[in-house]
């Protein structure tokens, strides 16, 4: 410890907004995780794997609070390579939902 | 038709129990028509914080499951006549309470009473999901510290999934509760700030209920800080939060005790 030190003031607080702003939107991300969600991010990637190929993990959904308006974030990786997929007999029908 | 309070938080020991005594006490002095409900079966406070430990005959349990008419468990305060309580049960299982029994018990209040506030045990577990199950609005009791918002994010997230207003697709209505609050510390940067917990909670604030020696005193003796020392700073924090409830605008102020000029010189502050 320098003397430095002993004048500086060290404050506590805002190490833990900082730690609890972390924190938070990590957890709301993995508990807030719905079944809505769930739902959303099945639907959602098979409506774009009828157009193009893409992996299970490249489609992200999160969800949100807001004090006034919560917002929906739908995060869509699209290869540079993607193909356009061929169009599933019963057209229009995802296999699974 | 009534409406219904649950006064919740995750954490345990932030002041559910305070408050829901305070906050119903005042708005009966306010003369609204109030009961307030404990949700904490087999760790019963709210009769003790109340004075009212040894009129308790008949509990909650005792409603859901038929054994006693509502009108026989309900005690009325006997400094304040448009207060009651129902009280829970201290020797059953929590598991004794079923969500029909509930619903029904609450139903029945709401035709009686302008507010139904309902005190919920501490966690996230059945006993609180029960006692914010029928809320109209809830009010997240939150200490400035990092455990306690943790704990009520969680809480908030429930409130907006596990309630039969969001399984409806309703709002709740929910407020945030900040006790125990310190602004010297916080302005010293020792204690997060109301507006830091607000930052990261993101719901609107009911009132900031000052650190006090009233709070204890008020529970000891069994009465809400409210009616104990009316005009104490955490008193006219809740006399105001109360008036929000009521959709009153009142400004949010942080009242303080007095202290002499020895208490000054002297006065210790709880770490």
């Amino acid at each position: 410890m320098s003397l430095f030190d002993i004048f500086r003031k060290r404050t506590t607080a805002p190490v833990a907004r900082d730690r609890l702003q972390v924190l938070l939107a990590h957890e709301r991300s993995v508990i807030g995780k719905s079944d809505l969600i769930a739902i959303l991010q099945e639907e959602i990637l098979a409506v774009i794997a009828k157009h193009i190929s893409v992996d299970r993990d490249a489609v992200q959904i999160k969800l949100d609070r807001g004090a006034s308006f919560s917002t929906l974030e739908i995060d869509v990786e699209v290869p540079l390579n993607a193909k356009v997929a061929k169009p599933p007999t019963g057209a229009g029908v995802p296999a699974s939902a | 038709m009534g409406k219904v309070l649950v006064v919740t938080s995750g954490k345990g020991g932030v002041g559910k129990t305070t408050s829901t005594a305070a906050l119903g006490a005042a708005l009966a002095r306010g003369g609204e028509n109030v009961v307030v409900i404990d949700f904490d079966v087999g760790l019963r406070n709210l009769d003790l914080v109340m004075g009212a430990e040894r009129r308790v005959v008949f509990d909650l349990i005792n409603v859901v499951q038929g054994d006693a008419k509502l009108a026989q468990a309900l005690i009325r305060d006997k400094r304040i006549d448009t207060l009651s309580l129902l009280p829970a049960s201290q020797t059953r299982d929590k598991d004794a309470l079923t969500i029909e029994g509930v619903d029904k018990v609450i139903a029945e209040l709401k035709e009686k009473f302008d507010w139904v506030i309902c005190d919920s045990p501490a966690g996230i577990e059945r006993g609180a999901l029960l006692a914010m199950r029928n809320a109209d609005l809830a009010v997240v009791v939150t200490n400035p510290e990092v455990s306690s918002v943790r704990d009520s994010d969680r809480i908030i997230g429930m409130l907006d999934s596990k309630t039969l207003r969001a399984e409806k697709g309703e709002r709740i209505d929910k407020f945030l509760l900040v006790t125990r609050y310190d602004p010297q510390r916080a302005a010293r940067n020792e204690m997060l700030k109301v507006d830091d917990v607000l930052e990261i909670l993101s719901i609107p604030l009911l009132g900031i209920i000052p650190e006090s020696e009233e709070v204890l005193k008020a529970s000891n003796i069994g009465s809400p800080v409210t009616l104990n020392n009316p005009n104490s700073a955490p008193s006219k924090a809740y006399f105001d939060a109360a008036r929000r409830l009521k959709g009153e605008t009142v400004e949010v102020v942080v009242p303080m005790d007095r202290k002499g000029f020895m208490g000054r010189l002297f006065g210790r502050r709880v770490a």
